[in-house]
């Protein structure tokens, strides 16, 4: 088996142009499967010698993430917005996110990858490159179009995502049968937007890919507009709006049954999440306000 | 493939095949057989190694990843005597059977070289990737906290 | 590398004392089955059986052994002795032999230059198979009619208990309930491996992980067919084991394939393999009736119980007696009817765990206790004490209780212990860890309690013995002691408690613990809490038999009087002495001891009774949880356990064994389960098999109990099942309490609690 090992962008890229093989990070993923034989690539492309793909960077009102950024990077960089490095906290164990990558998230394109659902709620961009036809972006939720399927073609890598700043509150909740190591059974990321006004609710593991809660997301938009809560620091929402959006996001999951966990705990795990978020979102938009 | 990797100081040249992990070369080429697998898919920590300073399952790491890297393994950790976990690993009586000592060692190792006074908390999370059937984690707990006492400089009862 | 100690001064019995092997473990060197090498050596692989059930017409291994590296295939007919084996009985094929019974049943075997080529060359075996309908359901495996998954007959034992009057409806109150408990798997991280290699007599040498060496040896050489004396096993270095090595994995596999090639091989199994490559704990469906009076006191306990057996008997007949013999719990009731059915069906085998059949009834009788105290409006501590066994009781199976019955005091010390430091509950610690799942709504905390029970040493009459050498000679620099057994460390600390008993016996600083091979006689089983009872009896033995000659040779020399043995002299009183490495100039000092337990009986099989054990253990725990309610997470906060030891002999590692045992407990009750589909094993990895984390597992707070034993060797009582025992339920019960209903089945599940408390509040879980 061969192992290419570029230590440059465009080198990696022509590897890919010419002959599309596997491609290999973090290996969190892909060494499972080849561990356990279920994988055995003919080649491999080892992105991990390009260190100009690892770092986050803040660049005209927007946020940049190399796709080799590790989620220990994530957790321990000051400047990664708080629901990306909750989510990346959440990931596995030290070992595990010493080595796994934002970019493999994307890239494996699982709707219970961790950092999916931050991304998609930061309304996060994947910037894709390959050697003939440039770079090109695509709106996360719009590059995950399926159980570990993406929009990712043979000859493209990914080589950052990106997201405009944002410093509103920003909450991850993810449900797992355990107290630490565990695949989402399922999970929520909530991003408030002082700046625009709005929310933006993703819910990770309970469809074939990561969606927006969208009619959630309208009530709890209405919701604090009509309480001033971008304003005055002591807006209410009440908890009978804070369950309806939990309710709303219920409905927005098509979860299934698996070994993980059955399609209506899913949904009840969303509802209650949801719910819960909302109610500290609006109580950190408040202190928010306040404060300021 | 042949490459290039420093273990545990010194430089060894390794032939792999394409698809073997670190765990493989370490135990099968470079005859170190202290780092152990047992589960194969990160999910154990029984391989636990440092790379280039930080830990990971070795299992995870493709062998040709770690060329012209630095590699620390259980074999290496002590320097020239026993780490101050390994030594009260055997005074607290945290090890039982023993097979997850060795990634329980460089993980706990590597949290007292970033956090000189962690609390129960934090050693928690931080070993939460190294599964043990045999102790409950009581003793390994105990460990963990004398070591980093002493590594501080202080009594064992603090 | 290897498993021999070194030399340490380490203290005598009743000390916490460092490991031997300690120094080794820590530092990587020790010798695991799974890190033996040696020149010349092969790998082997197992091709195993895709289908739950299945005729086998034809196996074509011709691709196979034209395979690049592959030095043999096998299959049954290449078994030169007997083609089944078994611990209690040999009805499990070496090979599958014309019909594969589980998902995973081995049918051929590879040996190979590389690991890579034998697994590869798995693939080029053509097996074709006759699927068959498969049993998967132990009750339909019951039922008249039922198509019968092997010639021996679907049931593996029907247990009957009956005591006092059958029938009776007395009683003010009366709780009945169903209750279940999942597959669990003992999941050692150590995985199954071997090395054997062909001796220069014709023989084999075995180096496995096993709990019992001379059981694996004789099995081997039936089926080797090979005398005895040819056949050596050796502990290798063991990686936990938890019931999972007493019956045969690869050992006689890799034999074989060693025998074909005259080559060593060496097995080992991945992880995903390794689930079907042991037993596993039966999963159990039990069915309770509890009457008991207005005032608390227990008339009458009914309990029907069916364990499944999966394809074949290993421990089944055993387990199931266990699990009827302790299905009351340690309490007293006059008029009991239990009835276990150990049944076939074409699900993996299930066989030893921790617990052994105690375990999954402890779940049940905790239950209905805690039930019947709702019921009788009685503080659930306060019903058991009411009901408690005590010394000069009869149990259930009809045996009198001797010595200090620990149950009272138990339920006194779980009572008074301290509630958990009521600090902050740091994000850290709340149900769903790093989850984030709440800021501290819909969490309410719970407290539960149970008790368990169960006998040490092997059951019903089989009685074992434990043999040890010990031998004292005159090393370089003073006296040495060498001490010999059989016995398997698995993590335990047998090892550790042999020398620090040959440290008391002979008063000598330097002890080394040889390896544990079949050159010395049988140890029996590193299982039912026994070895530190036996093996310990056996090393006491010899030593004071040691000693014994030791003075005699000291009075020959003309020391006279009481001598006794200190600081590596013999003293006369008076001050007279002579050194012992003198006394050994004319050469070591051995003896051979074998060391037997009480006899005990065979169980009647109409009634169950009978002196079928030789001592009880028992234990209780108390479990604090947080449960967020809306989620159903759980944090267990606290837990705590009182058990009666009888004496610890290391009291360190005692309470390892008491926390790790705990562990076990915990997991079995919040997230442990193998989950069959059509007997396929849907979760065979630690993805999905789920054992408690460091952020799972609270501190456990060890309240130890020594009250000697009557008969054993320093009065000891088994510790390594019982924190097994009742750490499960009293976690259970302790969510109970927390959401206010009953959680009758076990695992509990995230989605068990929810629905749960829906239905308390009137709604359900909906798609």
């Amino acid at each position: 088996m061969e192992v290419f090992q570029p230590t440059s962008l465009e080198e990696a890229l022509e590897v890919r142009r010419r002959s599309s093989p596997v491609v290999v990070a973090g290996g969190t993923d892909l060494m499972v499967a080849v561990n356990a034989r279920r994988e055995r690539p003919s080649a491999l492309l080892d992105l991990s010698r390009i260190g100009r793909l690892r770092g986050i960077r803040h660049d005209t009102g927007r946020t940049l993430v190399g796709a080799l950024t590790t989620f220990s990077d994530l957790v321990r960089t000051p400047g990664c917005p708080p629901v990306l490095a909750a989510a990346s906290r959440t990931v596995g164990s030290p070992q595990i996110r010493n080595r796994g990558t934002v970019g493999g998230n994307l890239a494996t394109g699982s709707p219970a990858g961790d950092a999916l659902p931050p991304l998609v709620a930061l309304g996060a961009e994947v910037s894709v490159r390959s050697a003939t036809r440039g770079t090109r972006t695509i709106p996360v939720h719009a590059f995950l179009l399926g159980p570990k399927r993406t929009a990712l073609a043979d000859d493209e890598l990914i080589v950052e995502v990106s997201w405009p700043a944002t410093d509103g509150p920003q909450l991850f909740s993810k449900v797992g049968p355990r107290n630490a190591m565990v695949i989402a059974v399922a999970s929520v990321a909530l991003v408030v937007d002082p700046r625009t006004r709005r929310c933006r609710l993703a819910l990770g593991a309970v469809a074939p890919t990561v969606v927006r809660a969208a009619a959630a997301e309208a009530l709890l938009n209405d919701a604090l507009a009509e309480a001033g809560a971008w304003e005055q620091p002591a807006a209410e929402v009440g908890d009978d709006v804070l369950a309806d959006v939990g309710r709303l996001a219920a409905t927005t999951a098509e979860p299934i049954d698996d070994h993980r966990g059955t399609a209506g705990y899913r949904r009840h795990a969303v509802e209650v999440l949801s719910r819960r978020v909302a109610g500290w979102a609006v109580d950190d938009l408040r202190a928010l306000v306040g404060g300021a | 493939m042949t490459f290039q990797v420093t273990v545990n100081g010194r430089r060894r040249t390794v032939t792999a095949g394409g698809a073997a992990s670190l765990l493989d070369v370490l135990r099968d080429d470079l005859h170190l057989p202290g780092t152990k697998g047992a589960c194969e898919e990160g999910e154990c920590g029984s391989c636990t190694v440092w790379l280039d300073g930080e830990v990971v399952c070795a299992c995870l790491v493709l062998a040709v990843q770690a060329a012209d890297r630095d590699v620390v393994t259980i074999e290496g950790i002590g320097g020239d005597g026993r780490h101050p976990v390994q030594e009260e690993l055997i005074r607290t009586g945290g090890i039982q059977c023993g097979f997850c000592t060795p990634g329980i060692v460089m993980a706990a190792a590597d949290l007292l070289h970033r956090d000189a006074e962690p609390d129960e908390d934090v050693i928690r999370e931080a070993l939460a990737g190294n599964l043990c059937r045999c102790t409950g984690y009581t003793k390994v707990l105990d460990a963990v906290q004398a070591a980093g006492r002493r590594m501080r400089g202080q009594g064992l009862d603090a | 590398m290897s498993t021999a100690t070194t030399p340490v001064v380490i203290p005598g019995i009743g000390a916490d004392a460092q490991r031997p092997d300690g120094v080794a473990k820590v530092s990587g060197d020790f010798a695991y089955a799974s890190d033996l090498w040696m020149p010349d050596l092969l790998w082997g692989a197992t091709l195993r059986s895709p289908h739950p059930r299945a005729r086998i017409r034809r196996i074509d291994i011709a691709g196979a052994l034209r395979h690049a590296g592959v030095r043999a295939v096998l299959t049954i007919d290449d078994v030169p002795g007997r083609r089944t084996f078994g611990l209690l009985m040999p009805d499990q094929p070496v090979l599958a032999d014309a019909e594969v019974r589980y998902v995973g049943e081995p049918v051929a075997i590879v040996a190979a230059d590389h690991m890579d080529q034998a697994r590869a060359a798995l693939e080029q075996i053509l097996v074709d198979y006759e699927p068959l309908e498969p049993v998967v359901d132990p009750m339909s495996a019951m039922a008249p009619g039922a198509s019968v998954v092997h010639p021996a007959g679907n049931l593996l034992r029907h247990f009957r208990l009956r005591r006092g009057q059958h029938g009776r409806d007395d009683g003010d109150v009366v709780v009945r309930s169903v209750y279940t408990v999942g597959t669990q798997d003992q999941a050692a991280l150590g995985l199954e491996s071997s090395l054997a290699f062909p001796t220069r007599d014709g023989g084999i040498e075995v180096q496995a992980p096993t709990q019992w060496a001379h059981e694996d040896r004789a099995q081997l050489a039936a089926s080797l067919a090979l005398p005895i004396e040819r056949v050596t096993v050796v502990v290798a270095g063991i990686g936990g084991a938890f019931g999972a090595r007493e019956d045969l994995s690869v050992q006689l596999h890799c034999a074989l394939l060693a025998r074909a090639t005259g080559r060593p091989v060496k097995m080992v199994l991945s992880r995903e393999e390794s689930f079907v490559g042991h037993v596993h704990r039966h999963p159990a469906r039990m069915e309770y009736e509890h009457r008991a009076t207005r005032a608390g006191r227990l008339t009458a306990v009914r309990a029907r119980i069916v364990l499944d057996g999966g394809a074949y008997a290993s421990t089944s007949p055993k387990v199931a007696g266990n699990a009827g013999a302790f299905a009351t719990g340690p309490y007293a009731v006059d008029h009991v009817q239990v009835d276990v059915f150990a049944v076939r069906t074409n699900n993996p085998p299930n066989g030893a765990m921790r617990g052994f059949g105690a375990t999954q009834v402890c779940f049940g009788h905790e239950a209905q206790m805690n039930r019947l105290a709702g019921e009788l409006g009685i503080d659930p501590l306060e019903l058991r004490r009411r009901n408690a066994l005590r010394s000069g009781d009869v149990t259930a199976t009809g045996q009198t209780l001797r010595g200090v019955v620990a149950v009272t005091e138990i339920v006194d010390r779980l009572a008074t212990m301290p509630p958990p430091a009521a600090t902050t509950v740091s994000a850290l610690r709340r149900p769903g860890g790093t989850g984030n799942t709440t800021r501290g709504e819909g969490v309410v905390r719970g407290i539960g309690y149970a008790l368990g029970m169960k006998a040490f040493c092997f059951t019903e009459g089989f009685d074992d013995t434990a043999e040890a050498r010990v031998t004292l000679r005159a090393g370089e620099q003073g006296p040495v002691v060498e001490v010999r057994s059989a016995a398997s460390e698995v993590g335990q600390g047998i090892s550790t408690v042999q020398v620090q008993i040959a440290r008391s016996e002979l008063a000598l600083a330097t002890v080394v613990l040889l390896p544990a091979d079949t050159t010395v006689g049988s140890a029996g089983s590193s299982s039912a809490s026994r070895q530190t009872a036996m093996t310990g009896g056996a090393v006491r033995d010899a030593c004071i038999a040691v000693r014994r000659q030791l003075f005699a040779r000291a009075k020959s020399a003309g020391l006279t009087g009481h001598l006794t043995l200190d600081a590596a002299r013999v003293h006369a009183e008076g001050g007279t002495h002579l050194s012992v490495q003198a006394l050994l100039e004319e050469g070591p000092i051995e003896h051979t001891a074998v060391h037997r337990h009480r006899e005990t009986t065979p169980l009647d099989p109409a009634t169950g009774q009978g002196d079928g054990f030789v001592s009880f253990m028992f234990v209780g725990h108390r479990a604090v949880v947080d449960v967020d309610a809306e989620l159903g997470l759980v944090r267990v906060v606290d837990l705590g356990t009182v058990q009666d030891v009888g004496l610890a002999l290391n009291p360190q590692a005692v309470e390892g064994q008491i926390e790790g045992g705990s562990a076990q407990g915990l997991g079995l009750a919040l997230m442990e389960e193998v989950q069959l589909d059509e007997g396929r094993v849907r979760n065979a990895s630690f993805t999905d098999y789920l054992i408690p984390t460091a952020m799972d597992m609270p501190r456990v707070r060890s309240v130890i109990l020594e009250h000697p034993d009557p008969d054993a060797a320093y009065g000891v009582k088994g510790a390594g099942e019982p924190p097994t025992i009742s750490s499960g339920p009293a976690v259970v019960a302790a969510v109970e309490q927390a959401i206010g209903h009953p959680l009758p089945q076990v695992p509990v599940r995230p989605e068990h609690i929810v629905a749960a408390r829906l239905a308390t509040a009137g709604d359900r879980l909906t798609r």
